[in-house]
């Protein structure tokens, strides 16, 4: 972040304005991996009947929607004053939207189902065919005349942003993989503490057995 | 460092408003959903802690049942 927000040089187009990339890029980029792997577990739960598959895809949804969030937020904090709208209705925005409102709906739908079994099947319906919206979010910009800018970072070509910048955003993304990495494994092993709490070896954690009698 | 006062750093150039009010959501968001996942886990715990005590409870309860029945 000190990168971004002290070193970096200004960008000769937008002026400071443009470090808001720092946050906005990595936001969009996890939003958009981390509701792959939704989708990835879901399959991986569906086919092998695993019930951890389930708990992950559930760990997962609150950090990645937060993420569709900030993406969108930072998104429009960048949009007006660089173009003058907070929102426009092109492909990316209302693709990355719908990616939002994708995740409310599965955290919505798997908090409203009583068994948590089923609870993990249904949302891993909205997981996997939500997924498709994900690379039409990444090639919207390329299939449609819109009004987000285009990739300015490719596997193949180089990158057409300064040096500096673009290693300061890498560093903000790898920073936001750690953090999400993190934080869903701490929630998954509180959903693996719930959903196996019958289990010896819940019963016999120092945490649950300690303290009592 | 080309930033020539802590003023100016603050400013953004004009944009202060946009680029800190970006960071500063996303910082608190950050926040708010460790707190959160804490507070998941310490519920649970807690919740885990209450059922044992109550089994405890019961365990403590049924051999006298059992015994009164024999008789």
């Amino acid at each position: 972040m000190w990168l971004g927000r002290a070193v970096a040089p200004t960008d000769a187009q937008q002026g400071e304005g443009y470090r808001i990339i720092f946050v906005h890029v990595p936001a969009s980029w996890m939003s958009m991996i981390i509701y792959l792997a939704m989708g990835f577990w879901s399959v991986m739960g569906l086919t092998f009947n695993t019930r951890l598959s389930g708990m992950m895809t559930r760990a997962l949804a609150p950090t990645g929607a937060i993420f569709a969030f900030l993406s969108l937020w930072t998104g429009a904090l960048w949009g007006k004053p660089m173009w003058g709208t907070w929102w426009v209705w092109d492909a990316r925005l209302t693709s990355e939207l719908i990616l939002f409102f994708l995740y409310l709906g599965y955290i919505a739908l798997t908090s409203a189902i009583d068994d948590p079994r089923r609870g993990d099947r249904a949302g891993a319906l909205i997981a996997i065919v939500g997924a498709i919206n994900v690379p039409i979010i990444y090639f919207s910009v390329k299939w449609w005349n819109t009004l987000h800018q285009g990739a300015s970072v490719s596997m193949t070509q180089a990158p057409s942003m300064a040096r500096l910048m673009l290693w300061a955003m890498l560093l903000m993304a790898l920073a936001f993989w750690f953090y999400a990495i993190a934080l869903v494994f701490y929630r998954v092993r509180t959903l693996i503490l719930q959903r196996e709490r019958q289990a010896q070896w819940v019963q016999d954690l120092p945490e649950v057995a300690g303290g009592v009698a | 460092m080309r930033w020539t006062s802590w003023a100016e750093f603050w400013a953004m150039g004009g944009y202060g408003l946009y680029v800190w009010g970006s960071f500063a959501v996303t910082a608190a968001l950050m926040v708010i959903e460790v707190w959160q996942a804490r507070r998941q886990r310490a519920d649970t715990l807690l919740g885990l802690h209450r059922e044992r005590a109550l089994q405890a409870g019961e365990a403590a309860q049924a051999p006298v049942a059992v015994s009164k029945d024999m008789s």
